[in-house]
């Protein structure tokens, strides 16, 4: 066991010898342009929180490598169990932007309804599981998901996402602990990105890692540079792989940062030191994937400006769509709380209805 | 006298106790250095160290079991839940152990413990910074559930709180932690627990309510009053062990009693209201006992200022007590 972290990406785009997970060329553009387009959306988003034209937002600003080379080796018919911080995920799966951006309004089109809050998705096209705040109840449902699969016999990967908060939780002991026991095909990615809220890592544990907590469970934990996504790809392929294989759970650490602060609502300069922000914008995941791309010949500063263009245009066009999109009508509220109505319900609905009510009226901001 | 808001006096009372009393600690997820995600705990680790402010890992469960041990062992633990959304993974702590402490030792040890949270809608925070789930709180004995409406009333409620020999559970309605403001008294102000307030007098209906709801209320009333209808407004303040007297002789005189919670309704604090009311002053109503709450639903991110009671909605259930 071992607390190093396996990078691959050098300075100025150079990689490690033997190490190069040899992606091919429209691979490597994908990922690069999935990161790029995942900056932009997050950029987007919290300008429209700050617009006070949707309520909350939630970057992964930094955490792009993250969480895009990690679900870059999963299969279409493969299944994420998310946390609120990838973003990336549904672009590189191809989710309909439409879909993302009337979540962010809770208007017409969101496919959860309106219900959740801002990047909370529930994505079933791309076998991405409804978002929950509280953390870490993904974890334990991941592994249980990932029996399911082994007890039909099918080869479905799993995977879930969690911080270095996360780790504190009772469902990443129970998590674990099942998945370990049942040799469960799950993959557990742990994004390190140093802090919960205002807390710091080193509070959320007294071991000197976090991946060194899956060894005690029964299963591999490896530590990865997060902020190169080469090396996270190189890895989660392998943990994808043996969990196909039908050898069991893996732990991924991505010893990652977060840029920004916590959330729209979070200032990080009330309790973190610029110098280390300072520090970790040296090893920007996209600069870092730039510059290795452009070693290769496979970057163009044009290309780059093309693709951003684009994906400008068209996520302008899916915020223009779906702030027109308008709220949920009243009635549906009392929906999909259970698969008919009860009768209490439909009392209720009934009693809203006749009394009527301005379902666009705003109450309040979210001040956290 | 102090002009405060009600999230300013919560810091206040616990500042109060830190300074009283050395046997009070507070420790949660943020806030230390970050004072809280409200900013409850603004100041605190400032002026009473680490030792007695602390930032805790990520585990509700952790923070509540450790409370306990702290409050089994003497000390007087006031425990942050971030929002009360998030508190079921120390729900065995609570009920199982903080709830039964006393009891199932025959008195011998027992756990004096504030737990405060955040709770109730309002800030579109969706499904998960939003529930209301005082209820099942109040559903397990041993524990007291206290709910402030007013700045005055969270310091001194906290503060008898914190003094309290048997766990509580200290529900803000976040709501109102910053609109609402308000006359505390400096340093020592104890509002006992079990002790209801009139909030506005009135002789047509009764309207019980707690924490935002009540604020809501009285702008209703302030209609109702145009309308000719005078209504009166009780608080409970403490929901357990509540203050029966003081809702029962409000019904007595007025003969009429709306109960409003923005909890969904099925067996929300409003049922016990109105099986209370059924029970001991039933010969003095002239109609029936009306709820106003939340939808038998999850809350609803969107459509939230449809799910949460209104002043619209109060005065219809009003309505209801006199025409049915
Ligand atoms: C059970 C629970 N407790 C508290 C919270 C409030 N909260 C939201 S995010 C967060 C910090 C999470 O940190 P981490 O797991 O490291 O993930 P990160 O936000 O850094 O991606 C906290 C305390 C919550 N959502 N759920
Ligand atoms: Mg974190």
């Amino acid at each position: 066991m071992t607390s190093e972290v396996l990078t691959i990406l050098e300075k100025d785009g150079k990689v490690q010898k033997g190490k190069d997970p040899n992606l091919s060329d429209d691979r490597l553009r994908l990922l690069f342009a999935t990161m790029v387009k995942a900056r932009i959306l997050d950029e987007r988003g919290l300008t429209l929180q700050r617009q006070g034209r949707i309520g909350f937002y939630l970057q992964a600003l930094g955490q792009e490598a993250s969480h895009v080379g990690s679900a870059a080796p999963m299969l279409d018919s493969d299944w994420f169990f998310p946390a609120y911080r990838q973003p990336g995920i549904p672009l590189l799966r191809g989710a309909e932007l439409d879909q993302i951006v009337c979540e962010w309004f809770g208007h017409q089109g969101d496919p959860s309804k309106g219900r959740q809050m801002p990047v909370h998705y529930s994505l079933r096209s791309i076998n991405f599981v409804s978002i929950s705040s509280p953390i870490g109840t993904q974890i334990s449902q991941a592994a249980g998901a990932a029996m399911a699969a082994k007890i039909r016999k099918e080869d479905t990967v799993f995977m879930t996402y969690f911080g270095d908060g996360g780790t504190s939780s009772n469902d990443f002991h129970a998590g674990l602990n099942f998945a370990a026991v049942y040799k469960a095909p799950v993959v557990f990615i742990c994004e390190n990105n140093q802090w919960a809220i205002s807390v710091p890592a080193s509070r959320q544990t007294g071991s000197e890692t976090m991946a060194q907590k899956a060894v005690a469970y029964g299963m591999p934990g490896i530590r990865v540079d997060g902020n190169d996504v080469l090396a996270v790809y190189r890895v989660c392929q392998e943990a994808v792989d043996r969990a196909r294989k039908g050898e069991g759970p893996t732990m991924v650490e991505t010893v990652t940062y977060r840029m920004g602060s916590h959330s729209s609502s979070d200032d990080a300069s009330r309790y973190r030191d610029e110098e280390e922000y300072e520090r970790w914008k040296q090893r920007d995941p996209i600069v870092r994937f730039q510059e290795y791309l452009a070693r290769r010949k496979l970057w163009t500063a044009e290309w780059q400006a093309e693709l951003e263009q684009e994906f400008k245009d068209q996520l302008n066009a899916a915020i223009k769509r779906a702030e027109a999109a308008g709220k949920p009508e009243l009635g549906s509220m009392f929906d999909d709380v259970y698969l008919k109505p009860s009768a209490q319900l439909l009392a209720q609905r009934t009693q809203l209805q006749s009394l009527g009510g301005a379902a666009d009226e705003e109450i309040g901001e979210f001040p956290l | 006298m102090a002009n405060m808001t009600l999230l300013g006096a919560v810091n206040d009372a616990m500042a109060t106790e830190m300074r009283n009393d050395d046997r009070v600690v507070v420790f949660g997820e943020d806030v230390g250095k970050k004072g809280g995600v409200f900013g409850a705990t603004v100041g605190l680790q400032d002026e009473f160290g680490t030792d007695r402010c602390f930032d805790t890992p990520l585990s509700e469960c952790g923070i509540i079991g450790t409370g306990i041990g702290m409050a089994v062992y003497g000390m007087r633990p006031v425990a942050e839940i971030q929002f009360l959304d998030f508190i079921y993974p120390a729900f065995d702590q609570i009920v199982s152990e903080a709830a039964k402490m006393r009891y199932r030792s025959g008195g011998e040890y027992t756990c004096p413990m504030v737990i405060r949270s955040p709770y109730g809608g309002g800030i579109r925070g969706g499904h998960y910074h939003s529930q209301s789930s005082e209820a099942y709180f109040c559903h397990t004995p041993g524990l007291k559930v206290v709910i402030p409406s007013t700045p005055a009333d969270a310091k001194g409620l906290l503060i008898a709180s914190i003094r309290d020999e048997d766990p509580v559970m200290f529900l803000e309605p976040k709501r109102i932690y910053r609109t609402v403001k308000g006359e505390v008294p400096e340093g020592e102000h104890v509002v006992p627990l079990s002790k209801g307030r009139v909030v506005r007098e009135g002789t047509d209906c009764t309207v019980v309510a707690y924490g935002a709801m009540v604020h809501i209320c009285e702008q209703a009333a302030e209609q109702a009053a145009k309308q000719g209808r005078n209504l009166e407004i009780v608080d409970p303040r403490t929901l357990v062990p509540l203050d029966e007297d003081i809702i029962l002789s409000s019904v007595k005189k007025t003969g009429r009693c709306v109960v409003v919670y923005e909890a969904p309704k099925t067996c929300g604090y409003g049922a016990e209201i109105a099986a209370l009311i059924a029970e001991q002053v039933i010969e003095y109503l002239e109609g029936p006992v009306v709820r106003v709450a939340g939808f038998d639903t999850p809350f609803p991110y969107a459509l939230e200022n449809l799910y949460m009671p209104d002043v619209r909605r109060i005065l219809e259930g009003v309505q209801r007590t006199f025409t049915w």
